[in-house]
């Protein structure tokens, strides 16, 4: 019986105020032993003050072939951004 | 197009990539992912006998960074669609290498500072260009490990430097240390770049950035000057400073000795891997029983799936 | 040099007690870094040793400090022979099966919770060592729970060795709890008190991993194995120390 443990997705908070950031995976029988597995793996030098740990297979992810309809469109709505717009000089706190 | 063709551009796992470049990194990655665990056991050895406290705690968290080394790289690999278990088997099976400077004794405690210095000293001058390689995955696992990896150096020469202005026996042991893995380690970096057929395939895709020969001078370049600080001797005849090219000039290594070693007739390669095979099967009654336990739970839970 | 405070030989006694059993249950972790079933738990175990020793490391330098004569942390470790050492029978042995390593761990960590948590409690010299030592135990004996948990209830095979290695360890509990004449001159809680909580932390843990919990003998045990608080050992903590000590011995006055 091939017994290998399913694998996980780990992320650490480095700091209080920071969102979780992907690290690293790991192999774990479940998640229990995963987030307890990705302390010792991943935060032994004192990287992170919280842990979050998620089955690879959970993850839903996009594809590179949905890149230009997904992605691409966006490219175009600069006004969506502040550097769009101008300001007559002189004008602050806009 | 072609991964490498664009030096800013990564390649990730689920973008298309040549048939080529994939097997060229699963073969390139697991063959080191399985240099650090096997590269755990010379090393791994000397735990129980280190002469200090201090050393005792400093070499188990090294050797702890190995395991977790392979781990990060074992993970990297199998963003290419095999898995840890594939791997392992083919480590077992003997059908993947791993690095042939692993294969040599570890014979006093003067090993452990000459394997820090030189070993984890060459290693690092390859890993760092890897840090920048074409493939995301293994670019940011090097990246981690080779911040990790910047105190094994620094612990290996404090050792050897310790040895060698302690008593005449240490300053002994550390030299003779020295002479067995010098030409070892420079032979980690690969035949000479004549003799090495993959080597403009693997630049081309960005898989590597410098060639053997390159990435062996540039060590040479950095060890020269330490063996002086540490007060110790190279073991090459040949080694001078060459004012025209401005490099070390040093003697060539025996790369039949190599052949040999790579082949599997070095000193150790048989004990490694029975090692590593034994370490492997008795723990696969501990690795079931946590699968079943899992298995039950999940039957238990009503919704709860297994994370299969 | 400074003359010791009243009470103070009592003390360095009892903490060097509770460091030869950190030390020498490093020394029998560290076997297990490149044989453990998997890498994550190479990695976990090592942290469970360096945790061990750097308590070991902790209260040696404490003692050190009590006895004023200058020793030093290697000195109490490379230089005292097996019948100077003071550490239980429990964590001398070899534990070269998992399950063995899993249940010794549950065993002594639920202990040196209750022994650590008492020392951080109270003024004394150890009290720093202690504090940080109880939130590392606290973790060691979590592992050891959830590993016993899984190897009891998960295979028919993981269970038979579960419980063959609860039968074989727990007999070694019993010196954990005697009554220990150090403890108590220092001012410390006399092991036979720590008996129920130590006991608390233990049982459930096996009654979960559908284990059965051996005999509890009451009282003053008898026929237990028991003697290493007062330096009787078994050939395996020799063998252990030949091994540790053998660099650091071939070279006298060497530094490293």
């Amino acid at each position: 019986m091939s017994a290998e443990w399913p694998l996980w997705e780990v992320f650490v908070r480095a700091r209080r105020g920071m969102s979780h950031v992907h690290v690293g995976s790991l192999h774990a029988p479940d998640a229990e032993m995963a987030l307890r597995n990705a302390r010792d793996v991943y935060t032994r030098r004192q990287e992170g003050v919280s842990l979050w740990v998620v089955p690879s297979s959970a993850v839903v992810a996009s594809t590179p072939d949905l890149q230009g309809s997904f992605f691409e469109p966006a490219a175009d709505k600069d006004y969506r951004h502040p550097t769009h717009y101008t300001v007559p000089e002189g004008v602050e706190h806009l | 197009m072609e991964p490498g063709t664009d030096r800013s551009a990564t390649v990730e796992p689920r973008d298309p990539m040549p048939d080529g470049y994939r097997r060229t990194l699963v073969r390139q990655i697991a063959q080191h992912a399985h240099s650090e665990i096997i590269g755990m056991q010379p090393e791994g050895e000397w735990i129980a006998c280190a002469p200090s406290l201090r050393r005792k705690a400093i070499l188990m968290a090294k050797v702890q960074d190995e395991a977790g080394h392979g781990l990060y790289l074992y993970a990297a690999a199998e963003t290419l669609g095999t898995s840890r278990d594939d791997l392992l088997e083919a480590l077992h099976t003997g059908r993947q290498k791993y690095s042939s400077i692993f294969n040599y004794p570890t014979l006093t405690w003067a090993d452990v500072g000459a394997i820090g210095w030189l070993v984890d000293g060459a290693a690092i001058v390859n890993q760092v260009p890897l840090c920048r390689c074409s493939y995301g995955p293994y670019a940011r696992a090097m990246v981690r490990i080779c911040k990790e990896e910047s105190f094994h150096q620094r612990q290996g020469f404090e050792i050897l430097h310790t040895l060698s202005h302690g008593t005449p026996e240490q300053h002994a042991m550390a030299q003779d240390a020295v002479d067995r893995f010098w030409w070892p380690s420079l032979m980690m970096f690969g035949p000479p770049d004549a003799d090495s057929p993959n080597t403009g395939q693997s630049m081309a895709w960005g898989i590597k950035r410098f060639t053997n020969d390159e990435l062996r001078q540039r060590f040479v370049d950095i060890a020269v000057p330490q063996a002086e600080a540490l007060g110790l001797t190279l073991p090459d005849p040949e080694l001078r400073w060459d004012e025209e090219r401005g490099h070390w000039h040093f003697g060539t290594p025996d790369f039949s000795e190599l052949a040999e070693v790579v082949a599997g007739r070095g000193p150790l390669n048989a004990q490694r891997l029975a090692h590593r095979i034994r370490a492997h099967e008795d723990g696969a009654w501990v690795r079931e029983a946590a699968a079943a336990h899992a298995a039950k739970r999940a039957a238990r839970t009503p919704g709860q799936e297994p994370a299969a | 040099m400074s003359t010791p405070a009243p009470g103070s030989d009592a003390t360095a006694t009892y903490l060097l007690g509770l460091a030869d059993d950190a030390l020498v249950t490093a020394q029998r972790l560290g076997w297990w870094v490149s044989r453990a079933p998997e890498l994550e738990e190479d990695v976990a175990l090592a942290n469970i040793g360096l945790d061990q020793l750097g308590q070991a490391r902790g209260l040696y330098t404490v003692v050190c400090d009590l006895e004023g004569a200058g020793r030093t942390e290697d000195d109490l470790a490379y230089l005292r022979d097996a019948s100077d050492f003071r550490n239980v029978l429990l964590v001398e042995r070899p534990q070269e099966d998992f399950a063995v390593c899993v249940v010794r761990m549950l065993l002594l960590a639920a202990w040196q919770s209750e022994v650590y948590a008492a020392l951080a409690s109270r003024e004394g010299p150890a009290r720093g060592v202690a504090a940080k030592a109880v939130k590392e135990v606290a973790y060691h004996l979590d592992h050891a729970a959830q590993w016993v948990l899984r190897l009891g209830d998960g295979t028919a095979l993981s269970h038979e060795r579960a419980q063959a290695a609860l039968d074989a360890e727990w007999p070694f509990l019993a010196e954990l709890l005697e009554p220990d004449p150090a403890a108590v001159a220092a001012g410390h809680p006399d092991p036979p008190s720590l008996r129920e909580a130590v006991l608390a932390r233990i049982v459930p843990v096996l009654t979960a991993a559908t284990l059965v919990v051996p005999e509890q003998s009451t009282g003053q045990p008898t026929g237990q194995p028991t003697g290493g608080r007062r330096g009787h050992h078994t050939e395996h903590l020799t063998d252990l120390l030949a091994e540790m000590q053998q660099v650091a011995r071939a070279h006298p006055g060497a530094t490293w």
